[in-house]
């Protein structure tokens, strides 16, 4: 891989991630953003992580799987519970973690 | 000579206290910097380039993605442009903590907002509102932060070509596990789990019909005008 492609496309990356971090902050520094643009942005969040953990959890190879064996939906499960009622971010990565990895070793998977 | 002495007190009381406060989040960023690390050095990244990305970029979910995508030989626009879609989500963590920051000035603004994070949002928004706004002690805590996100990942870069196989480590599963975590933080009632659930479905229906490209923005701006509407109709 041409590292200096890679490197080109983190200074991108970078660029992209700064914007929408700052310019919030520094537009408001002006002006109010208007109420409902407000009440839209804050569904954001929870609409692109929903969209990007779906299809992962969901999907194996394009079509549903509700197998035992799609370790990922039901590590998925418990992992949910322990976020909502712990709110540790730690917690619940090495929860999912753990039991993917302890599912592969004793499933075979 | 006197007030040295007092300041350096108070410098090592600050930094112990910043330390405690970043103590959990660390723990978080400690397993998945090394995932990305080792994910990076499979996907062909130096490891220079690995630890740059966690300097410039500092967006853990979007460097997973990336690493994947450039694993899958994705060309480097549509890496740089779903970066952008998966970090949108900070323009509204931005406008939340602005009216506490107004009066630090643009320039200490900038410098803020750039280690602005999931999770220190999560650990800023909860100072701020508990009054605590000292701007050292923010500084040092997302410095810290930074520091050990760096730091996780370049292990993880040195540790990648001793990883024969990231799957019996569920390395692949960081990402998913990462967030469920967020997720739980920030669907603080229930129209924001509904809007979630929503969302994730339109997701799945939009790689099932072949959009996997468009998938993530196209299913994220239907699902926030969804809650935005349902809030909107259920206040009339």
């Amino acid at each position: 891989m041409d590292q200096k492609i890679v490197f080109l496309t983190i200074l991108g990356m970078a660029a992209v991630t700064y914007i929408p971090r700052a310019a919030p902050m520094l537009a408001l520094a002006a002006r109010g953003i208007p109420e409902p643009v407000m009440r839209w942005l804050s569904y954001i969040p929870v609409a692109v992580l929903s969209a990007m953990l779906a299809p992962s959890l969901l999907l194996h190879d394009g079509s549903f799987d509700f197998g035992m064996d799609n370790l990922f939906l039901w590590a998925a499960l418990p992992a949910f519970a322990l976020a909502i009622k712990t709110r540790s971010f730690f917690g619940t990565v090495a929860l999912g973690m753990g039991l993917v990895a302890a599912g592969r070793f004793f499933l075979g998977g | 000579m006197q007030e040295r002495v007092i300041d350096n007190g108070k410098d090592r009381g600050a930094v112990f206290q910043a330390a405690r406060k970043i103590a959990p989040l660390a723990m978080g960023y400690i397993p998945v910097g090394m995932a990305f690390g080792v994910l990076a050095q499979k996907a062909g990244l130096s490891v220079l380039n690995a630890v740059l990305m966690s300097v410039f970029v500092y967006a853990g979910s979007a460097q997973l993605i990336a690493v994947g995508m450039f694993a899958a030989g994705a060309p480097p626009v549509s890496i740089i442009l779903t970066t952008f879609v998966v970090n949108l989500r900070h323009l509204l963590m931005s406008a939340a903590l602005a009216p506490h920051l107004s009066k630090w000035g643009l320039g200490r603004m900038a410098a803020f907002c750039y280690q602005l994070t999931d999770e220190t949002f999560a650990l800023h928004s909860m100072r701020f509102a508990e009054g605590d706004r000292d701007r050292r002690q923010t500084f040092m805590i997302n410095a810290m932060a930074q520091t050990v996100w760096i730091l996780s990942s370049w292990a993880g870069a040195l540790a990648g070509s001793g990883v024969p196989d990231v799957k019996p480590l569920a390395l692949d599963y960081a990402l998913p596990a990462m967030f469920i975590g967020l997720l739980a933080m920030q669907a603080e009632n229930g129209l924001k789990w509904l809007t979630a659930g929503f969302t994730g479905l339109t997701a799945v229906v939009l790689v099932q019909a072949g959009l996997d490209q468009w998938s993530v923005i196209v299913a994220t701006v239907i699902g926030a005008t969804f809650g935005a509407g349902v809030e909107t109709w259920t206040k009339k």
